[in-house]
C-alpha cells in the first residue's frame, strides 16, 4: 500500500470496529479528500459518519471537541498543517485541557489528521512542520509516521487513544519514500519493506520508537520524511550510524534514545521544522541531561532554517543529503 | 515610467475620512437615563409556528418579546401559561442564586477564595432557561450561568467546594473558582477562553442528531464575546447541519469596561445576526422570566422536531461589576442599574405572582431569609473542607493527574522530582497514600 492507502485503510478498519468514530473535514466526504485519504469512506459508512465541513478550522476542531464530549470518537482532518492555526485555541485551550480542567468528567478523544512537511514545492503555506508548537502543549500527543505500515498501525492506535492526538502525515512520502535526491526519479512504496501493509486490524503502540538501522558510531534522531533522507545519507557515507525513527514525539521513547546515545557517544537530530524552539531543541536538551558523560562531541542539529518556507529555494532550505552529509562529517571528524 | 496615482484624479471636494470609535452614552459622573432604549409594550410580538423558515424572523430579531406587562400581568401570544407552582420554583431558584452570589462575593472579600463573578440582574436568563429545558439536555455555559446549576438543584456545597478549591473540590483544585464542571447535571466544563463552548455545543448537538438521540444542546455567551471567531464558525455549523441547539446571547450591555457598541450593537441587534446565517432569531426581555422561559421552550421544540437551531438574544443589564477584580464605577454611570428600564427579574416575577394572588410580600420575605439561611448553612458545610487561604487541600502529586488518561514517563519523572524536592525541603504538604 501507499501511505495514503494505509491511512485510508486504518480509518476503514476503525469505522467498521467502532460505531462512535466519525470523519469530518474540508472535502473529505463525497470527494474523498484532496489527497484521497478518505476516498470511499462516505459511500461505505454514510453521510452522518463521514461528511464535508464548512471551511473553518476553529469550527472543525471545536465541533469535534463537542462530539467527543457527547461520546463520539471524531477524526477531523485539517487539509494542510499550515492551516491548523485558526484551530489553535480549540486545540490548546480546549482539547488539550478538557480532561485536566474537568478532572476527567469530560475528555476529547480526537485524532486530528493533517498533512505536513515540505519537499513538494508547496511554498510558504503548504510545507510547514508545526509539530514543535504542539509538543509544547501539555495534554496532546504528537505522532508522525514514516512508512505506510507505521502510518496504519499508529493511526489505529491514535484513534483508539482516549487523549487528543495530532497525527501529522508527511505528504512528501504519501506515494513513495523520498531520500532527498529530488533530481532522481521518484520511488514508490511497492519496493520498500514499509509498504507491506496488512489488510486488517493491527496497532503500533504510541511512545515506541523504531530503530531503522542499528549502528555503533553515531545516533541519528529523525521522524517523517527525514528518516528516509538520513538513511540514504548514511548509506552513502559509510558511517555506521544508528537511525532512530521517533514515530511519536509526545510521549517520547526516551529509553531507546538514551540507550543508543550511551552506546554511540554521538547524536545528530534532523527535522524539517525551523530550528529555534523546534522539537530538536527538546531532544538535544534531553540527550545532554541524560547522556552528558557519554557524549564525545557536541550534539548536532540539522533543521530547516529560521525563515518561512521558500518556494524556488526549496532545496536550499530542505535539510537534504548535502546538509545532512556535511553535518555528519563534522560530527564524526575526530572519531 | 510614469506612475498613475490616485492624486491624479480630481477629488478636491472630499472631506477627510473619519474613524468612528463607539462611546457609551454615560460615563462616571453622568446621570444615566435610558429613554433611547426602545422598550415595546409586553404582549405585542407574534409567536410563530416552530417550523417557520428562518428568513421570516426579521421582526422577532429586531423586536423584543415581553410577557410581563407594567401591571404585572402575563400577556400576549408568548405567555407560557405556567402553573403557579412552576413560577414559584423559578422564583425560588432566582432568589437562591442571588443569595449565593452575595455570600460568595463576600467570601472573596474576606479572603476565603481568590475570585468570584456574580450574575446579579441576569438571574432569569439562566434560571428560566433551565426550567424550560429537559434535565438531560446538555448546557454549555459561560461563567455567568451558575443559575443553571442552582435551577437544576445541584448541591450548593459542591459548588462552594469548587470556589474554595478545597479538599472536596470535584475539580481537585485545578480550576479557577466558578469554572464549574458537572457532567451529571448536564453542565459542561467551563473554560476561561471565551466562546470556545459555542462550536462545542453545536458539535454535541450534531452528535446527538447523528446518533438519533432526542437530547438537544444549549449554549450561552455574552454579547461581547459574539465578536470571537468561534461564534461565527458555530453559527455556520449550526445552520449548515441544522443542529438541534439553542444559542443564547446574554446581552447585558457590558463586556468588562466595553459597552455593547464594541461588539456591534450600535448598528444592529445580536438576535439579528441569526438572519444572515439562516437561523431563527428571537430577541427577548432577559429580565422577564416568563419571556425567557417561553422563548427557550419554543426553541427547544424547534430543535427537538428537527427544525434546526435558534439564536436568542437576552436583552438585560449587568447590574454589578464584571468580577471581584472589577470596579465599574471607573467606566460607567453609578445609577445605570437602577435606571435600567427592564427592571429587576426577581421583583418582576414576584410582583406577577403577587398580582395573581399566588404569593405575597410576607412569603417572599420569608423565602429571602430561608434562601440566605440555606446558603449560609451550605457555606458552613463547605468550609469544613477548607478554604483557599488555608494552604493546599489536594495531595501535591495530584497536580500531575489527568493531563493524559495514563501518565507518561516525563510527567512521572517530574512528579517524582517534585516530591523528592518537597520531601527534602521538609514542607508539610499532604501526599497521596
Amino acid at each position: 500500500m501507499t501511505m495514503i492507502q494505509a491511512i485510508n485503510s486504518a480509518m476503514d478498519v476503525m469505522m467498521a470496529r467502532d460505531p462512535a468514530m466519525i470523519v469530518m473535514g474540508e472535502d473529505v466526504g463525497f470527494f474523498g479528500g484532496v489527497f484521497r485519504a478518505t476516498a470511499g469512506l462516505q459511500a461505505k459508512y454514510g453521510k452522518t459518519r463521514v461528511f464535508d465541513t464548512p471551511i473553518t478550522e476553529c469550527g472543525i476542531i471545536g465541533v469535534a471537541v463537542g462530539m467527543g464530549a457527547y461520546g463520539l470518537r471524531p477524526v477531523p482532518e485539517i487539509q494542510f498543517a499550515d492551516y491548523i492555526y485558526p484551530a489553535l485555541d480549540q486545540l490548546v485551550s480546549e482539547a488539550a485541557r478538557l480532561r485536566y480542567r474537568s478532572a476527567g468528567e469530560f475528555t476529547a478523544p480526537l485524532t486530528v489528521r493533517s498533512p505536513f512537511g515540505g519537499g513538494i514545492f508547496g511554498g510558504q503555506t503548504h510545507s510547514q512542520s508545526p509539530e514543535g508548537i504542539f509538543t509544547h502543549v501539555s495534554g496532546v500527543k504528537t505522532v508522525i509516521p514514516a512508512t505506510p505500515y507505521d502510518a496504519k498501525g499508529l493511526l489505529i492506535a491514535s484513534i483508539e487513544d482516549n487523549d487528543p492526538v495530532l497525527f501529522f502525515e508527511p505528504k512528501r512520502i504519501y506515494n513513495g519514500p523520498f531520500d532527498g535526491h529530488w533530481d532522481r526519479p521518484a520511488q514508490n512504496w511497492s519496493k520498500h519493506p514499509g509498504g507491506a501493509v496488512p489488510e486488517g486490524y493491527y496497532r503500533i503502540e504510541l511512545g515506541k520508537a523504531n530503530i531503522v538501522r542499528a549502528g555503533d558510531a553515531v545516533t541519528i534522531l529523525a521522524y517523517g520524511t527525514m528518516v528516509h533522507v538520513c538513511a540514504a545519507v548514511v548509506e552513502d557515507s559509510g558511517v555506521d550510524a544508528e537511525i532512530i525513527d521517533l514515530r511519536t514525539l509526545v510521549p517520547l521513547d526516551i529509553e531507546t534514545i538514551e540507550a543508543s546515545v550511551k552506546k554511540t557517544g554521538r547524536c545528530m537530530i534532523v527535522h524539517e521544522a525551523t530550528r529555534t524552539g523546534g522539537f530538536g531543541a527538546e531532544l538535544s536538551a534531553l540527550v545532554q541531561e541524560r547522556c552528558f558523560y557519554h557524549l564525545e562531541a557536541p550534539i548536532a542539529r540539522v533543521t530547516g532554517f529560521d525563515t518561512p518556507y521558500p518556494h524556488s529555494l526549496e532545496w536550499a532550505y530542505f535539510p537534504g543529503p548535502v546538509r545532512i552529509g556535511e553535518a555528519l562529517k563534522t560530527l564524526m571528524k575526530d572519531a | 515610467m510614469e506612475r498613475c496615482v490616485a492624486s491624479d484624479h480630481p477629488r478636491s471636494n472630499l472631506q477627510p475620512l473619519t474613524l468612528h470609535v463607539p462611546e457609551p452614552r454615560f460615563r462616571p459622573g453622568d446621570e444615566a437615563d435610558f429613554v433611547a432604549v426602545e422598550v415595546p409594550a409586553a404582549g405585542l410580538s407574534r409567536r410563530p409556528d416552530t417550523a417557520e423558515p428562518a428568513a421570516d424572523f426579521h421582526d422577532l430579531s429586531y423586536g423584543l418579546i415581553r410577557v410581563l406587562d407594567d401591571a404585572n400581568q402575563a400577556v400576549g401570544a408568548w405567555d407560557p401559561k405556567l402553573s403557579p407552582d412552576l413560577m414559584r420554583r423559578m422564583l425560588r431558584s432566582m432568589v437562591l442564586l442571588r443569595a449565593f452570589d452575595e455570600r460568595m462575593f463576600r467570601a472573596q472579600r474576606q479572603g476565603k477564595t481568590s475570585f468570584y463573578m456574580k450574575a446579579t440582574g441576569e438571574e432569569a436568563v439562566a434560571v428560566a432557561a433551565a426550567h424550560a429545558l429537559d434535565y438531560e439536555d446538555m448546557c454549555f455555559p459561560s461563567y455567568r450561568q451558575q443559575g443553571l446549576l442552582i435551577a437544576r438543584n445541584w448541591s450548593l456545597v459542591d459548588m462552594m467546594n469548587q470556589i474554595y478549591s478545597n479538599s472536596a473540590d470535584r475539580l481537585q483544585g485545578k480550576q479557577l473558582p466558578i469554572m464549574y464542571s458537572v457532567r451529571e447535571a448536564g453542565f459542561f466544563s467551563i473554560s476561561g477562553n471565551l466562546t470556545t463552548q459555542y462550536p462545542q455545543a453545536v458539535g454535541w448537538a450534531m452528535a446527538s442528531a447523528a446518533k438519533g438521540d432526542t437530547r438537544i444542546a444549549a449554549v450561552w455567551c455574552g454579547e461581547g464575546s459574539t465578536a470571537e471567531g468561534d461564534f461565527h464558525s458555530a453559527c455556520t455549523f449550526a445552520s449548515v447541519y441544522r443542529a438541534p441547539v439553542i444559542m443564547n446571547v446574554v446581552n447585558n450591555q457590558w463586556a468588562i469596561s466595553s459597552f455593547s457598541g464594541f461588539a456591534g450593537a450600535e448598528a444592529t441587534t445580536f438576535a439579528a445576526r441569526a438572519i444572515g446565517y439562516g437561523i431563527a432569531g428571537l430577541r427577548v426581555d432577559g429580565n422577564d422570566a416568563l419571556a425567557v422561559y417561553a422563548a427557550t421552550q419554543w426553541a427547544a421544540e424547534r430543535a427537538r422536531t428537527n427544525q434546526g437551531p435558534t439564536l436568542i438574544e437576552h436583552f438585560t443589564y449587568r447590574a454589578e461589576g464584571h468580577s471581584t477584580s472589577d470596579d465599574p464605577s471607573q467606566y460607567r454611570s453609578a445609577n445605570e442599574a437602577t435606571a435600567w428600564p427592564l427592571g429587576d427579574p426577581i421583583k418582576r416575577l414576584k410582583d406577577h405572582l403577587v398580582a395573581c394572588r399566588e404569593w405575597d410580600e410576607a412569603a417572599h420575605a420569608a423565602q429571602d431569609r430561608e434562601c440566605a439561611e440555606q446558603v449560609k448553612a451550605a457555606q458552613k458545610e463547605a468550609e469544613k473542607n477548607g478554604i483557599l487561604g488555608h494552604g493546599l487541600h489536594q495531595p501535591l502529586d495530584t497536580l500531575f493527574d489527568g493531563v493524559f488518561e495514563e501518565m507518561p514517563w516525563h510527567l512521572r519523572e517530574q512528579q517524582a522530582q517534585m516530591l523528592a524536592e518537597e520531601t527534602a525541603s521538609g514542607r508539610p504538604w499532604d501526599r497521596k497514600a
